[in-house]
């Protein structure tokens, strides 16, 4: 295997579906890369293409959806030109995937450990008796209690929070290099939200794999986040450390977004909410994504497609205003 | 009789019988819950999903009817002969507005069927009028009257629902999760309306919601339930400073905060285990199996709602 550096490097990937109404361009240039043992951000509106990416890397795309342009490196190999026989062994046991409703992606008619037991034995070449061990040993790893018992339930006779353990039991139990998760808390109440963020650290520790984290949360994306990447309409707008984007954002959407949220600090003022409705993809403007709601939008932003300028060693920002700042200092 | 309290509840409980075999037991969504809301306050309630949150909304209304208990309104208590009277003074908001506008209508009827219900209007054109001047209010382009409720987006259909409960003019709106459906950016447009439009027409609400900051930002006052039972209340600034009950404080912390240097810096109070069954309450004291601080006296009795001063009101033995 070659020299590599990142675990996960995506580069000018784009997703597009077929629909009756047309092509549908989910995902259009994205660029990242993930190191190991790194929690990388994506945060977006729903829409924004988020989870199309996630789903993109790990090729699990509806039928009348497919890569149409970009690589996928996987430690330097591409995997977007994988077959699906392929694709099969690198799901489970180099990258995982943990969706936001934990009822829907747990099979109703299995018991949790017959589910548990199925993953180690499609991926790694471990006897049935040993599959069982591993299915207790990864319930007791994720803080389920009386992982005898429970391996013979159902999943309605857990509760949400419970199913969302499970389900990252299931994920973490052929060691992936990488956890992708797609609005994982999102489903659940905030006491159990801080449990699985909690156990999502924790485990992070202990295993040190790296984690994706896809959410329209921004307070979850502070928390857990090393690197952040803001989406929007299919683009990534800016990308940064957590702290490049809450405290100088340097795209448009990003400030809009920021002042849109409520905070500890801002209760008594109004907030400034972002005109205008989300994207329709069917219909993208000719130049930036953004540009139909943007208080700032210039000529250019109209007719050309903003590229990432880099602002700092990791902070980029797919903004022309940006452009406009740094003339003006050249110019000063 | 002019009154303090435009919306006073008092020991209000709803029971659901469940059919488990041959037994009916009762599920007890809400036991025993008293506020008041004042003319033109709003009240934020919390909690976690099945603490009967929403439950006490739709109580309210008399969506349910109640176990036991009063709801006062204006002075009134509210009865089954007099709540389509009073639902031209309390209205709602619902939280999917994918579900609750009717597919089949276009958005003039939807918002103009509260004003058909109570005779609002004498001409087809007065009625026309009316809804064009709502859906300027919601900030809705007029033109669209015509259309049906799936060819918006949902911050539209929430403005359109809330266009709907503003049709009879009323002083009380039970929100009921009515921005968690929506996006990000489109929340702040809808949190910004229901705060002008509480300017303007100075409305009570009653602002359900598990977001504890989008409610912070909305409420003078806010109120936490666990499994039926309030825990406390307070004014919004005290209660989110300086919580009381144990149950208030780890879900303070346990709130995600959008800004990086605080969320690394917060000692998050991470709470073991689930909310019990609400048909399998343990004795005494709802929050008792995850609390920390529980005594033998937690389990024996059920602590009582008391003022602590400055009208923060606890439910717990030990702070």
């Amino acid at each position: 295997m070659s020299d590599y550096k990142y675990i996960l490097d995506v580069q000018d990937l784009h997703t597009t579906f077929k629909t009756d109404n047309g092509e549908v361009h989910a995902v259009n240039g994205v660029s990242f890369c993930l190191e190991p043992g790194q929690t990388l951000g994506i945060v977006g509106e729903s829409g924004s293409g988020k989870s199309v990416t996630a789903y993109s890397v790990m090729q699990i795309l509806a039928d009348n959806g497919g890569i149409t342009g970009g690589k996928v490196l996987y430690k330097g190999e591409d995997i977007a030109k994988w077959n699906s026989k392929q694709m099969a062994g690198f799901r489970g046991k180099c990258c995982s995937i943990i969706f936001q409703d934990p009822m829907t992606s747990l099979n109703p008619v299995f018991s949790i450990g017959y589910q548990l037991e199925e993953a180690v034995l499609l991926h790694t070449d471990r006897t049935r008796s040993e599959a069982k061990q591993r299915a207790v040993e990864m319930l007791t790893l994720v803080g389920v209690n009386e992982p005898e018992k429970r391996v013979k339930q159902y999943p309605h006779e857990l509760s949400g929070g419970m199913r969302q353990r499970v389900m990252i039991a299931m994920a973490l139990a052929c060691e992936p290099d990488i956890l992708i998760a797609d609005e994982p808390t999102t489903a659940l109440d905030v006491t159990i939200q801080a449990q699985i963020l909690e156990l999502m650290q924790s485990l992070q520790k202990k295993l040190g794999m790296a984690i994706i984290m896809v959410t329209h949360d921004l307070g979850v994306i502070a928390q857990m986040c090393d690197e952040i990447i803001v989406m929007y309409g299919g683009r990534v707008c800016e990308r940064g450390t957590a702290d490049d984007i809450f405290y100088a954002p340097a795209h448009e959407y990003t400030k809009g977004l920021l002042r849109s949220i409520p905070t500890l600090s801002n209760t008594d003022e109004r907030l400034v909410p972002i005109g205008g409705t989300p994207i329709n993809l069917l219909n993208m403007p000719k130049g930036c994504a953004f540009c139909p709601r943007c208080d700032q939008a210039m000529k250019i932003c109209l007719n050309q497609v903003p590229e990432e300028i880099r602002l700092d060693d990791h902070h980029l920002a797919a903004c022309w205003m940006n452009i406009k700042e740094l003339y003006k200092e050249e110019n000063a | 009789m002019a009154n303090e309290y435009l919306v006073e509840v008092s020991h209000l409980k709803q029971y659901f019988p469940i059919r488990s075999g041959f037994k009916t037991i009762p599920l007890k969504a809400v036991d025993d819950v008293s506020f008041n809301i004042r003319p033109g306050e709003t009240l934020g309630l919390v909690g976690e999903s099945g603490c009967g949150k929403t439950t006490v909304g739709r109580t309210l209304l008399r969506l349910y009817k109640p176990t036991d208990g009063t709801v006062t309104f204006n002075g009134t208590e509210v009865t089954d002969k007099n709540i389509h009277a009073l639902r031209k003074e309390m209205q709602m908001v619902f939280q999917d507005p994918y579900s609750s506008l009717n597919p089949r209508m276009t958005v003039e009827d939807i918002i103009g069927e509260p004003l058909d219900v109570h005779k609002l209007y004498s001409t087809r054109a007065e009625r026309h009028e009316k809804v064009m001047e709502l859906m300027e209010t919601v900030g809705l382009n007029a033109d669209h009257a015509t259309r049906y409720a799936h060819e918006f987006s949902g911050g539209q259909r929430q403005r359109i629902g809330i266009a709907r409960a503003l049709a009879v003019d009323p002083k009380f709106i039970v929100c009921d999760e009515p921005v968690s459906a929506l996006d990000v950016s489109i929340q702040a447009q809808v949190v910004n309306m229901f705060e002008d439009l509480q300017k303007q027409r100075g409305m009570a609400y009653l602002f359900i919601a598990h977001d504890l900051l989008v409610v912070r930002h909305i409420s003078n006052r806010i109120a936490v339930m666990y499994l039926g039972h309030m825990m406390e209340m307070a004014d919004s600034k005290e209660l989110m400073d300086h919580p009381i009950h144990p149950y208030t404080e780890s879900l303070l912390s346990a709130v995600p905060i959008p800004d990086p240097k605080t969320a690394r810096s917060s000692q998050r109070i991470v709470l073991e285990g689930d909310v019990p069954s609400p048909l399998n309450m343990p004795t005494g004291c709802p929050f008792r199996t995850r609390c920390k601080y529980a005594t033998d006296q937690c389990a024996a009795q059920r602590p009582e709602l008391r003022d602590r001063g400055n009208g923060h009101f606890v439910a717990c033995w030990n702070r």
